[in-house]
């Protein structure tokens, strides 16, 4: 014989008035039927039978305040079962200490044993990454722009997999906004390198759906401003998505575009999302300088099964840089380059940052300050092992980027020394960011709202007590 | 009002196309093991054991049920919002394993991560399950893209509310979907309330099949609580879909009988709505009346019928309750592809 209980209606709900009966004793019910009505502080709600039955003993009357959930107050007598006298099930409810929560225990059903010490969360996986492929010896290097390396990243990946197409605005008989996907569209027609009305929110999520069917999009923000349109269905879409279906659908993409600084244009064509996007678990976030990690990582971005976020940098397209004429040249995700070894001092940085950066440590070194240089390459997961190495070699750091501070690249860098290196540094880890303040239009003002490469000198011989 | 005088002139059907003996059976037997799974979930809500937000389809069951039946099961993808529990059962997914993710263990179709709003499967080809609204009309349709770029004949039943109805990516999705004609149908489950809010209150059209007109997308209404029209209205959908002509809206208008989720207590409509809605246009309740009157089977049939489904969602319910929960080493799992 069932007995029919006090419902929670809420998961914080703990008790309740028993308003109303809506049936008495004797009367037939099935499914569906409303049977009472009770009360909370929020409000009135109505209980209803789930089996088949008839209403034996009511238990608790009608009025009864605070009546605990899951309290039997009623049985139900399925067929041919008379109703029992014995005492209401006090017995059967559950004691005080397991009482609601929606983690909260009942009679005759399993559940977990909820321990008296709080559960510490197991230690989060390792990620190690790989190191670089080594560059066979007479393996021509040819000088190309960042743009170009992109470009060919794609076409080469497009050709070696159907599944992988473009899409975004201009991708295609533009040519690009920026021309990033220059001939693309020559080379793989409309099906596969697609114009799309500007429409950020509604592409990325098209996009994110074909990834969940399988297929590998690259999706282009025209800037990673516009992308904010779409940032819904990258972090609750794409992101997400393998967890929350347990390892089921992933969503196997790339979403690529301009990030950062541009010039002259203004607060909202003119910021940093580097950190927002390494903030959140389920992506992988890639943000490179030179034009041969363009390409290498790319490629790697678009083979990944998993929703990559490629931040690139409009002032840097048209940079030049050697890459390996290779068959397949491809990068690992997840490791920092070292760009110059040294033993005073690290610098991290990464895209735009490591321009200042690199312009710094080329006047520091010739002032005699042996700098060690490392480009991150990948945000998420963060390579925070070479860093580690390096400052228990120099014992400083100074960081780069564009971004704002708080919350940011080098905030994170910071705290993670703090973990893993506290008794190595001899100095402060000190930051070079982006002022924080909205990007201002007036040349002057743009100027000061950015990192200088005087600013990370000057970071640098504090760090060096110079 | 056009919504208005569908629903009356529905509610005569006599124009209602008929149902093969298997087809009645087949539609009660699947309404009902949506309507008594959805009466579990409730009841164990209530005892603590289904946490969160759990949104039930009681009341709605012909509308996914009558679609289900009109497309490829296996082939055409479906997608939905958070109201998704019938959609998992009647496309083929295990019920135990529905309800474990509900109660949050290891068994759940998720491994008991993602909850009543996100369950997948790719075998059956179920995209969710998905939380934020109006999210789904995006995704959907970039199901139907990958069917277009394979040629694979697939369609996308994408669903939502009347409240994702007025969500601005649903308008952008509507116009790729024409413009590339795309094969997916967009069903507008429209069970007048977008949690409180009715739809009077919310859309300044109320007729929401119209809604596709200025992309030149057809929509009909259609009375969502007669399976029987909404095979054929879906029949007709999908067909237009998966011959190349793009997309097509069907709004069903259906009705949900409990609250927007378990913490409604639902004041914002009349009892007497909700009770003639119960007593007079109740999906389950129409179909086993034109069995009986038929002769497709009889009481003790149906009850044979009704036996069944409890078994399986008792089974489901003990599954659920009787399932270890997720072991801790799960939090770091399924967040990256490894690779």
């Amino acid at each position: 014989m069932p007995d029919i209980l006090m419902p929670a209606l809420s998961p914080t709900m703990e008790e309740g008035k028993l308003a109303k009966w809506l049936v008495k004793e004797g009367d037939k019910v099935g499914p569906g039927d409303v049977i009472a009505e009770i009360e909370t502080d929020k409000a009135t709600m109505e209980v209803e039978a789930v089996d088949e039955g008839t209403i034996g003993k009511l238990l608790v009357e009608e009025g009864t305040d605070s009546v605990k959930v899951n309290t039997p107050i009623a049985q139900l007598l399925v067929e041919g079962e008379e109703p029992s006298d014995a005492a209401p099930a006090a017995a059967d409810a559950p004691k005080e200490s397991e009482q609601p929560g929606p983690d909260a225990g009942t009679n005759g059903v399993s559940q977990p044993t909820v321990s008296s010490k709080p559960d510490a969360a197991p230690a989060a996986p390792q990620f190690t990454p790989k190191g670089d492929p080594d560059i066979p010896d007479g393996v021509e290097m040819v000088t190309v722009t960042v743009r170009e390396a992109l470009r060919d990243a794609m076409a080469e990946e497009m050709r070696a997999d159907k599944d992988v197409f473009v899409m975004g605005e201009e991708v295609a008989e533009y040519q690009g906004a920026y021309k990033v996907t220059q001939g693309l569209l020559q080379e793989f027609g409309p099906e596969r390198v697609i114009d799309t009305p500007i429409t950020e929110h509604g592409f990325a999520g098209l996009g994110v759906g074909a990834a969940f069917a399988g297929l590998k999009p690259i999706i282009e923000f025209m800037t990673w401003n516009f992308g904010m349109q779409a940032i819904d269905q990258i972090i609750n879409s794409a992101a997400k998505q393998l967890y929350m279906s347990g390892g089921q659908v992933s969503a196997p993409m790339v979403f690529r575009g301009p990030n950062g600084a541009a010039a002259r244009v203004g607060a909202q064509h003119s910021q940093d999302f580097s950190a927002w996007y390494s903030h959140v678990p389920g992506l992988i976030v890639i943000a490179p300088y030179t034009a041969a990690d363009a390409k290498g990582l790319l490629k790697a971005a678009i083979r990944s099964k998993n929703p990559v976020v490629f931040l690139e940098n409009e002032i840097l397209y048209g940079t030049t840089g050697e890459v390996p004429k290779m068959d397949d040249f491809v990068l690992p995700i997840g490791k920092a380059r070292i760009a110059r070894e040294g033993k005073d001092v690290t610098v991290v940085s990464f895209s735009m940052g490591m321009r200042y950066a690199t312009q710094a440590t080329e006047k520091l070194v010739a002032a005699g300050v042996d700098v060690e240089l490392i480009d991150l390459r990948t945000l998420r997961p963060m390579d925070i092992g070479t860093i580690v190495e390096s400052v228990k070699k120099t014992g400083r750091i100074v960081t780069v980027e564009e971004g704002w501070p708080q919350g940011g690249i080098g905030a994170e860098i910071a705290a993670q020394l703090m973990e893993h290196a506290f008794d190595y540094l001899d100095a402060p880890v000190t930051r070079v960011t982006g002022k924080d303040v909205p990007m201002p239009y007036a040349a002057n003002l743009e100027k000061l709202a950015l990192p200088s490469v005087d600013e990370v000198i000057a970071a640098v011989n504090a760090v060096t007590y110079r | 009002m056009a919504r208005k005088a569908t629903a009356t002139k529905a509610k005569a059907t006599t124009n209602a196309p008929e149902f093969t003996k298997d087809q009645e059976l087949e539609a009660f037997r699947e309404m009902l093991l949506i309507r008594r799974f959805e009466e579990k979930a409730g009841q164990m809500y209530g005892m603590g054991l289904i946490g969160g937000f759990c949104h039930l389809y009681i009341g709605q069951e012909a509308v996914v049920t009558g679609i289900t039946m009109a497309s490829k099961k296996g082939e055409d993808a479906q997608i939905t919002g958070y109201r998704d529990h019938g959609h998992m059962l009647v496309m083929g997914l295990d019920p135990a394993g529905v309800m474990a993710e509900l109660t949050g263990r290891q068994g759940g179709l998720s491994k008991g991560k993602g909850g009543s709003m996100h369950m997948f499967s790719n075998e059956h080809r179920f995209y969710g399950g998905n939380g934020i609204v109006g999210a789904q009309a995006s995704l959907g349709t970039g199901l139907a893209f990958a069917s277009k770029y394979r040629g694979d004949g697939s369609v996308s039943i994408t669903y939502f509310g009347d409240g994702a109805a007025n969500q601005g990516q649903v308008y952008e999705s509507f116009n790729m979907a024409k413009l590339w004609k795309l094969p997916v149908v967009y069903i507008i489950e429209n069970n007048k309330y977008a949690m409180g809010t009715s739809i009077e209150r919310a859309a300044s059209t109320t007729d929401l099949s119209q809604r596709g007109v200025s992309f030149g997308i057809p929509g009909e209404q259609v009375d969502g609580m007669d399976v029987r029209l909404v095979y054929e209205a879906a029949k007709r959908a999908i067909e237009h879909a998966r011959s190349g002509k793009g997309p097509y809206i069907l709004e069903m208008l259906t009705y949900r009988y409990r609250g927007h989720s378990m913490s409604d207590p639902a004041k914002y409509r009349s009892k007497d709505e909700v009770t003639a809605m119960r007593t007079e246009r109740d999906p389950i309740e129409q179909v086993r009346k034109r069995i009986i009157e038929l002769g497709y089977a009889s009481e003790d049939d149906l009850k044979e019928v009704e036996k069944e489904v409890r078994a399986i969602v008792t089974q489901a319910a003990d599954f659920a309750t009787s399932d270890p929960e997720p072991d801790p080493s799960e939090l770091w799992t399924d967040i990256l592809v490894d690779e």
